[in-house]
C-alpha cells in the first residue's frame, strides 16, 4: 500500500529477465523425477495416440462398414474400439497417478526446504521481515506451484502431445486440407501475443493486491487484544475491507482480460472448421476427400484446438506459479549463516569461561551499538549487567551464543573464539532466559523437556521445581500436561517467565544467561529462586541484566553499562562507594524510599529529584 | 504434533456436525448479494450451451445437404452460420466467465470480511485457545477454495443439470432409439461419482487441518527463532515439521489416488457411449433408419450428454472441498463472542475514575479454577491504585475485568457506578488506556505505534505523549525518529523502549482511567522515576485514576492504596505505610527488595 508506483514497474521488469531463468530452475525440480517423467511422456504418448485413434475407428467404421453394411466388421472394428478406449483409460490413470505424486513430492520437498533454509538464516534475515510475509510465502506461494503441478503440467503435458500427435495425423489423412486448416494459427499465435501481454499485467497488479491482503494478517490476528483494547477494531476492519476489495477488483479486472481470450480462439477454431468443412466438402464434391475422412477431419480440427485453449487457461496459472516460484526461490537464495566450515572443531567441554575482548558491534552498518566492551566471567561467578534501557546488555547477550557476529574484536569461551568453533557445539553449553519468554503451544513439560532432548519426567519436575514453578504447575487443571495455549496464553506473565527460566535450567548449561528473567516475578518468589538456584549453579558462569537491583547486588561482578559502553565496573558495595551512575539508580531504587513517603499528602507527589 | 492435537482441535469441531452440506448451502447463500451477476452469468452459460448446440446442427446440414447433395449454397450458408454462432458463444462465454468472477469474488470478499470482522472482535478468552496458523490459513486458503466452487462451481454445477436434460430431450428428439443407448452409460458414472465423493470428502477435511497444522509450526518457528537457535533444537523443530509434512503429502496422495481412479473411469464409460452409438447407429444405417448425416451429428450431441457428465465430475470433489471448507469458514464467523454489548447498553458518559469492584468472583471460560474470589475494592478519581502480588495471584486477570476483557463471574465491576456490562464497550474501553504486559508492536513506523488508538492525533500530541512516556530521547536517536520503522514486534528496539512505546500509546488517548499492566519492568530506575513523575502529572493533577501493576516496591509505595492480591484475594489494602505497619507480608515483599543493612533502616523507620 502507498508504494511508489515506479518501484513496482522496476521490480517487474528485472523480474521479467529472471523469468526464464526460474522457469528452468523450476524444471529444474523434476530432474529427480526424470524416471517418473519419461514413464509419464510415454503414457502421455500412449493415451493420446489412443485418443487419435479413436475418432478415425470411427470413421472407419463409418466409411468401411457402415456404408457397405458390413456388420461384423463393424463389430470388429467396435471391439477394437473398446480397447483402444481401455488402454486409453488406464494410460491416463498411471499417467495422473504417477504425475501427482511427483508434483506433491515435489512441493513437499519445497515446504521442508524452505523451512530448513529457515533453520539456518541468520537472525538479522528474521529481524527485518514480518512472520506474516515468510508465512504467506510458504502457504500460497506453494500452493500456486500446487495448482500448476497438480493440474496445469499434466494438462500441460497431454495437451502438447495431442497437439503433435493430431498434427501428425491430420498432415497424413489428407495434406492439403490439413495445411489449409493451419492458415489460422498465425493469426491465433498473433492474438495469443496481444492478450498474453495484457493478461500478464493484470495479474502482475493482482499479486500486489493478494499479498497486501496476506501479509499483515498474522500480525492483525496477533494483535487483535491490542486492537480491542485501543478501540481499533472498526477501523482494522475498515482498512481491510479496502485492501480486500482491491484485491477483488484487481482479479475481477484480470480475469476480464483472460475471459476475453477464450471466445477469441474459439471463434478462430470455428473459424478453422468452417474453413475445413468449405474446403473439405469442395474437396468432397470432386472426390479427392470421402464423408467418413471428412467426419473425422472435422473432429481432429476440434481436438486440435481444445488443447490450444487449454493452455491459454492454465496460461493464468503458469503466470502465478512463476511469480510463487520466483518468491519462494528468493527464499532459497538467501544466504545462511555463514556455514561452519568443514573441520571446525567444536567445544566438548566448557569450564564456563566468557570474555568480551574489545567487542564493537552493530546491527546496522554505521550505528553502533556495543562500543569497545571488554570483560570477563569466570567460570562459577555470576556477573551482572546493569544501565539504562536500550544500553546494549541484550546485545551482549545475544552474543555469548552467537546469534550475531561481531564486528571487532572477540568473544571468547573458554578461550575460544565463538567464531573458530561450531555453532552446535557452542550453544549446546549456554542457555537463555530471554527477556520476552516465548512458549510453544502444548503442555507445561513439552516446553520445560525443550531445553533438553529425551528429557525424562523427573528431570523436568526437579527443574521446574528449582525455580519454584513446581506449585503453580501442579495447581493447574492438568498439572504438567496442561496445554498453555499458543505462546502460553492461559498463563500469566510470571508463569511464562518462570517455565522459560526452568527450560534453561533443565538444559544445563555451564553458562546461563538471564536477560530480565525475574523481570515480572515478584521479588519474594524471586529470593526462594537464588536460593535453589546457588546451588545448582555452583561452578558455573552466569549472566544476569536486571533493572531490579534488588536481583543483582549480590553478583561478584557488576557491569554498569550506558550508550554501548561499560561505565563503571566493580562490587556492589564498591558501586556505592563511587557514588556514580549505579550508585544513582540504587538510590533511586531504595534508599530514598522512606524519606519520600515522610509526606502525608497523597495529591501532591514529592519530587523525587 | 500430537500435543497439539489433545486441546484445541476438539471443543471447536463438538460445536458443528460435520455437516459439509450445510455449511456449503450457507456459502452459496452468499451469493445472494451478486444475484444480477449470477444470474447474468447462468444465462449466459445456457445461451453458450444453446449456441453450441447448434454448431453440430449446422455440420449436419453441410455434410447432408451440402456434401451429401453436392449443393454448394448449403455448405457456405452452414460456414457462414457456424462463424455466426461462434461469435455469439463467444461473447457469452466472455460474459459467463466474466460475470461468475465478479459474483465469487463478491462472495470471498464477503467471507473475509465476515471472517476478518469476527476475528477483530472475538473476546480474549476465544485467543486464549486459539492458533494464530488455524485462522490464516481459513482466511487464505479456505476462503479461496469456496470462491472457486461458488464462483465456477455452482454455476457450472447449475448449466450442467440444465444441458443434461437439455441434451437428453434434444437426444430423445434427434434419435430416441440411439438416445436411450447412449444413456446406458450415465447410471454407472454416476455410481462412481457418488462412490468418489463420499470418499474424498473426508480426505479434503484431513487435508485443511494437516495444512493449518503445518502452518502453525511454522509460524512458531519464525517467532520462536531464538529459543531454538538458542537450544540447538533445529533437527529436532525440522522433525516435526518434516512429519507434518510428511503427513500432508500422504494424505494429498491419497487424494490424488483417488483422482486418477475416478476420472479415466468416468472418461471410460463416457468413451463406450460413442462408441455404443455409433455401433448400434451402424447398425440401424444399414437397416436405413438412420442417415450417415444423422449419426454424425448425433455423435456431436453425444459430446454435450457428456459434457455436463464430466463437469458433475470433476465438480463432485471441488463440492466435498469446498464443504470442508466452509465448515471450518462458519466455525470462525458462527464463534461466540462472549463478551458483547447486551442488548439496549448505554454509553458510558465521561468518567470521573471511580472504579469500585464489589465482591468480584472470576473464573477463565472453560476452567473450573476460580482465580478472583471476592474481591472488592474501590479507587477514588485521581487515586492511584497499585497491585502487587506474586506471580499468578490473578493481578491481571484483576484488572483485566476493568476495560471488560473478561466478564466476572460473580459479584460486579462498576465505573463511576456504571456496572461494565450494562455499558457500550466502545464507550468503556475509549475511556481507558492499558498497556498489556506484552508491549506488541505492529510493523510500521514509530509514529504510527504511538497513535494506534487515535489516528487523527496531532504531531504534537504525538510528541507530548512520548516525551511523558520517556521515549522522546530515543526516538529522537533512532535513524528517522518518529518515522522510524519498527518490525514486527517491534523487533529492533530494546525491552524497555518498546514497553515505553506501549506507554506512549496508552497515554495518547488521554484516558480517564490508565492501566499499566507490569509496563516497567524493562525500565530502569532512573527512567522510571522520571516516568512516574510524568505519570503523577498526567494522572493525579487531572484527577485520573491509575491502576499500576508492578513488583518492585519502588514502583508502588507512592500509590495512594496498594492492594496486596493473594490467591485470588485482597490480602491487605492501604498506603506504604499503613502496609509496613499492619500487613506482615508487605514487609516480606518490602525486605525481599532490600539488602540486610537496608532492611535494618526500613524496619526501624517502619515501627
Ligand atoms: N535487532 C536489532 N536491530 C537493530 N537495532 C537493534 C536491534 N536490537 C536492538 N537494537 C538497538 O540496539 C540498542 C541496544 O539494545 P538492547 O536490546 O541491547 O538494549 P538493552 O540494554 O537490553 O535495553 P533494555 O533494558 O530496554 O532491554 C538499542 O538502541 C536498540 O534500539
Ligand atoms: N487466559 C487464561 N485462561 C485460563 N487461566 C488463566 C488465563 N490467564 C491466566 N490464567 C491463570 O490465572 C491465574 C492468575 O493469572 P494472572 O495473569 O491474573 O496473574 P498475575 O497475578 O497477573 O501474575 P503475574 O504477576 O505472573 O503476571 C494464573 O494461575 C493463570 O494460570
Ligand atoms: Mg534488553
Amino acid at each position: 500500500m502507498g508504494r511508489p508506483m515506479w518501484h513496482l514497474a522496476n521490480q517487474s521488469d528485472e523480474r521479467a529477465q529472471d523469468r526464464g531463468k526460474t522457469a528452468r530452475r523450476l524444471i529444474g525440480e523434476l530432474r529427480p523425477y526424470k524416471r517418473t517423467m519419461l514413464v509419464v511422456l510415454l503414457l502421455v504418448v500412449v493415451s493420446s495416440v489412443m485418443q487419435a485413434i479413436g475418432p478415425w475407428l470411427v470413421g472407419l467404421a463409418i466409411d468401411q462398414h457402415i456404408m457397405r453394411g458390413d456388420l461384423p466388421g463393424l463389430a470388429r472394428t467396435m471391439i477394437l474400439l473398446f480397447f483402444v478406449y481401455v488402454v486409453g483409460s488406464l494410460a491416463t490413470r498411471a499417467q495422473s497417478r504417477r504425475i501427482g505424486f511427483a508434483g506433491q513430492e515435489i512441493l513437499a520437498s519445497f515446504r521442508s526446504r524452505i523451512f530448513e533454509r529457515f533453520q539456518h538464516l541468520p537472525l538479522r534475515y528474521f529481524d527485518s521481515r514480518p512472520a506474516g510475509d515468510l508465512i504467506s510465502r510458504v502457504v500460497n506461494d506453494v500452493d500456486t506451484i500446487n495448482q500448476l503441478l497438480s493440474q496445469g503440467l499434466t494438462q500441460l503435458l497431454g495437451a502438447m502431445f495431442s497437439l503433435v500427435v493430431i498434427l501428425a495425423t491430420m498432415l497424413v489423412l489428407n495434406l492439403r486440407l490439413a495445411l489449409v486448416s493451419f492458415t489460422i494459427i498465425p493469426v491465433m499465435l498473433l492474438t495469443t501475443s496481444f492478450f498474453s501481454a495484457r493478461a500478464r499485467r493484470a495479474f502482475r497488479r493482482t499479486r500486489e493486491t493478494v499479498s497486501n491482503v496476506t501479509a499483515n494478517l498474522q500480525e492483525e490476528i496477533v494483535g487483535v487484544r491490542q486492537a480491542q483494547a485501543f478501540n481499533r477494531t472498526e477501523e482494522n476492519i475498515a482498512r481491510f475491507r479496502e485492501r480486500n476489495a482491491a484485491n477483488r477488483d484487481a482479479n475481477i479486472q484480470a480475469v476480464g482480460i483472460t475471459s476475453a481470450f477464450w471466445p477469441t480462439i474459439d471463434v478462430l477454431s470455428t473459424l478453422a472448421t468452417a474453413i475445413v468443412i468449405g474446403y473439405g466438402g469442395y474437396l468432397v464434391f470432386h472426390d479427392e476427400l470421402t464423408v467418413g475422412l471428412l467426419a473425422a477431419f472435422l473432429i481432429y480440427v476440434q481436438q486440435f484446438f481444445r488443447p490450444i485453449q487449454l493452455v491459454s487457461q492454465v496460461y493464468t496459472q503458469i503466470q502465478s506459479s512463476m511469480a510463487g516460484a520466483e518468491r519462494i526461490y528468493s527464499i532459497l537464495d538467501e544466504e545462511p549463516e555463514p556455514p561452519d566450515p568443514p573441520g571446525t572443531p567444536t567445544l566438548s567441554s566448557v569450564r564456563g569461561q566468557v570474555r568480551f575482548d574489545h567487542v564493537t558491534f552493530e546491527y546496522k552498518p554505521g550505528q553502533t551499538v556495543l562500543h569497545d566492551v571488554s570483560f570477563t566471567i569466570e567460570p562459577g561467578q555470576t556477573v551482572a549487567l546493569v544501565g539504562h534501557t536500550g544500553a546494549g546488555k541484550t546485545t551482549i547477550a545475544n552474543l555469548i551464543p552467537r546469534f550475531y557476529d561481531v564486528a571487532e574484536g572477540a568473544v571468547l569461551v573458554d578461550g575460544h573464539d565463538v567464531r573458530s568453533v561450531t555453532r552446535p557445539s557452542l550453544r549446546k553449553w549456554i542457555a537463555l532466559v530471554l527477556q520476552e519468554p516465548f512458549l510453544f503451544g502444548g503442555t507445561v513439560a513439552d516446553n520445560i523437556a525443550y531445553g533438553r532432548e529425551g528429557a525424562t519426567r523427573e528431570e523436568v519436575e526437579a527443574a521446574a521445581r528449582a525455580v519454584n514453578a513446581h506449585d503453580f504447575i501442579s495447581k493447574l487443571p492438568e498439572g504438567y500436561d496442561t496445554n498453555i495455549g499458543e505462546r502460553g496464553a492461559t498463563l500469566s506473565q510470571g508463569q511464562r517467565q518462570l517455565i522459560s527460566f526452568a527450560r534453561a535450567v533443565l538444559a544445563d548449561p555451564r553458562i546461563l544467561i538471564l536477560d530480565e528473567a525475574t523481570a515480572n516475578i515478584d521479588t519474594r518468589t524471586e529470593l526462594l529462586i537464588q536460593r535453589a538456584l546457588g546451588t545448582l549453579l555452583e561452578g558455573r558462569a552466569s549472566l544476569v541484566i536486571a533493572h531490579r537491583l534488588s536481583t543483582v547486588r549480590n553478583a561478584d561482578l557488576i557491569l554498569v553499562m550506558q550508550n554501548g559502553r561499560i561505565v563503571e565496573r566493580g562490587s556492589h558495595h564498591e558501586l556505592m562507594e563511587r557514588g556514580g551512575l549505579y550508585a544513582d539508580l540504587y538510590n533511586r531504587q531504595f534508599r530514598d524510599a522512606p524519606a519520600r513517603r515522610r509526606s502525608p499528602s497523597t495529591e501532591a507527589a514529592p519530587n523525587p529529584s | 504434533m500430537a500435543r497439539r492435537d489433545t486441546g484445541q482441535r476438539s471443543p471447536e469441531q463438538q460445536r458443528l456436525p460435520p455437516g459439509g452440506t450445510r455449511a456449503l448451502w450457507r456459502a452459496v447463500g452468499y451469493l445472494r448479494s451478486y444475484r444480477l451477476a449470477t444470474g447474468g452469468a447462468l444465462v449466459s452459460l445456457v445461451l453458450m450451451s444453446v449456441a453450441n448446440l447448434a454448431a453440430p446442427m449446422l455440420i449436419r446440414v453441410a455434410i447432408d445437404d451440402g456434401i451429401g447433395r453436392r449443393q454448394l449454397v448449403a455448405i457456405l450458408a452452414a460456414v457462414i452460420g457456424l462463424v455466426v454462432v461462434a461469435v455469439f458463444r463467444g461473447s457469452f462465454a466472455f460474459l459467463q466467465s466474466y460475470l461468475a468472477e465478479r459474483a465469487s469474488q463478491g462472495v470471498a470478499y464477503d467471507l473475509r470480511n465476515a471472517l476478518f470482522g469476527r476475528i477483530q472482535r472475538l473476546s480474549f478468552s476465544y485467543y486464549d485457545q486459539v492458533e494464530t496458523g488455524q485462522l490464516l490459513t481459513r482466511l487464505t486458503n479456505d476462503v479461496e477454495q469456496i470462491r472457486q466452487f461458488t464462483g465456477r462451481g455452482i454455476i457450472q454445477m447449475i448449466a450442467a443439470v440444465v444441458m443434461l436434460a437439455g441434451s437428453v430431450g434434444l437426444l430423445l428428439y434427434l434419435n430416441w432409439r440411439l438416445a436411450l443407448v447412449s444413456m446406458l452409460i450415465i447410471p454407472p458414472i454416476f455410481v462412481a461419482l457418488m462412490y468418489f465423493v463420499r470418499r474424498v470428502g473426508p480426505m479434503f477435511r484431513e487435508i485443511q487441518q494437516s495444512l493449518s497444522h503445518l502452518n502453525t509450526i511454522l509460524q512458531e518457528d519464525i517467532q520462536g527463532v531464538r529459543v531454538i537457535r538458542s537450544f540447538v533444537r533445529e533437527d529436532y523443530e525440522m522433525r516435526r515439521y518434516s512429519e507434518q509434512n510428511e503427513d500432508l503429502l500422504e494424505k494429498n496422495k491419497t487424494v490424488i489416488g483417488m483422482f486418477s481412479n475416478n476420472f479415466p473411469l468416468v472418461f471410460f464409460f463416457a468413451n463406450l457411449g460413442t462408441l455404443l452409438v455409433v455401433w448400434y447407429g451402424g447398425y440401424e444405417i444399414t437397416q436405413r433408419t438412420l442417415t450417415i448425416g444423422e449419426l454424425v451429428a448425433f455423435n456431436s450431441y453425444l459430446a454435450f450428454l457428456l459434457q455436463p457428465v464430466f463437469t458433475l465430475g470433476f465438480l463432485a470433489s471441488s463440492i466435498s472441498r469446498a464443504g470442508a471448507c466452509s465448515v471450518r469458514v462458519f466455525e470462525i464467523i458462527d464463534a461466540p463472542l462472549e463478551i458483547h454489548d447486551r442488548p439496549g447498553a448505554r454509553e458510558l458518559p465521561a468518567i470521573t475514575g471511580r472504579v469500585e469492584f464489589e465482591d468480584v468472583h472470576f473464573r477463565y471460560p472453560g476452567s473450573e479454577r476460580e482465580i478472583l474470589r471476592g474481591v472488592s475494592f474501590v479507587a477514588e478519581p485521581g487515586q492511584t491504585v497499585a497491585i502487587l502480588g506474586s506471580i499468578g495471584s490473578g493481578k491481571s486477570s484483576l484488572v483485566n475485568l476493568i476495560p471488560r476483557f473478561y466478564d466476572v463471574t460473580g459479584g460486579r465491576v462498576l465505573v463511576d457506578g456504571h456496572d461494565v456490562r450494562d455499558v457500550t464497550l466502545a464507550s468503556l474501553r475509549r475511556q481507558i488506556g492499558i498497556v498489556l504486559p506484552d508491549a506488541l508492536l505492529f510493523s510500521g513506523t514509530v509514529r504510527d505505534n504511538i497513535r494506534y488508538g487515535r489516528l487523527d492525533a496531532t504531531q504534537e500530541e504525538i510528541e507530548a505523549a512520548a516525551r511523558a512516556a520517556q521515549a522522546e530521547e530515543f526516538i529522537l536517536k533512532l535513524p528517522e525518529g518518529y518515522d522510524t520503522v519498527v518490525g514486527e514486534r517491534g523487533v529492533g528496539l530494546s525491552g524497555g523502549q518498546r514497553q515505553r512505546i506501549a506507554i506512549a500509546r496508552a497515554l495518547l488517548i488521554d484516558p480517564r482511567l490508565l492501566i499499566l499492566d507490569d509496563s516497567m519492568s524493562a525500565v530502569d530506575a532512573h527512567t522510571e522515576a522520571l516516568l512516574q513523575e510524568a505519570l503523577d502529572k498526567l494522572m493525579r493533577s487531572a484527577r485520573h485514576t491509575a491502576f499500576v501493576i508492578a513488583q518492585r516496591i519502588s514502583t508502588v509505595r507512592n500509590a495512594d492504596l496498594i492492594l496486596i492480591i493473594d490467591d485470588g484475594q485482597v490480602a491487605a489494602s492501604g498506603t506504604h505505610e499503613e502496609l509496613l505497619e499492619t500487613s506482615e507480608l508487605y514487609n516480606e515483599i518490602y525486605n525481599s527488595q532490600l539488602l540486610p543493612d537496608d532492611a535494618r533502616i526500613a524496619a526501624g523507620d517502619g515501627v
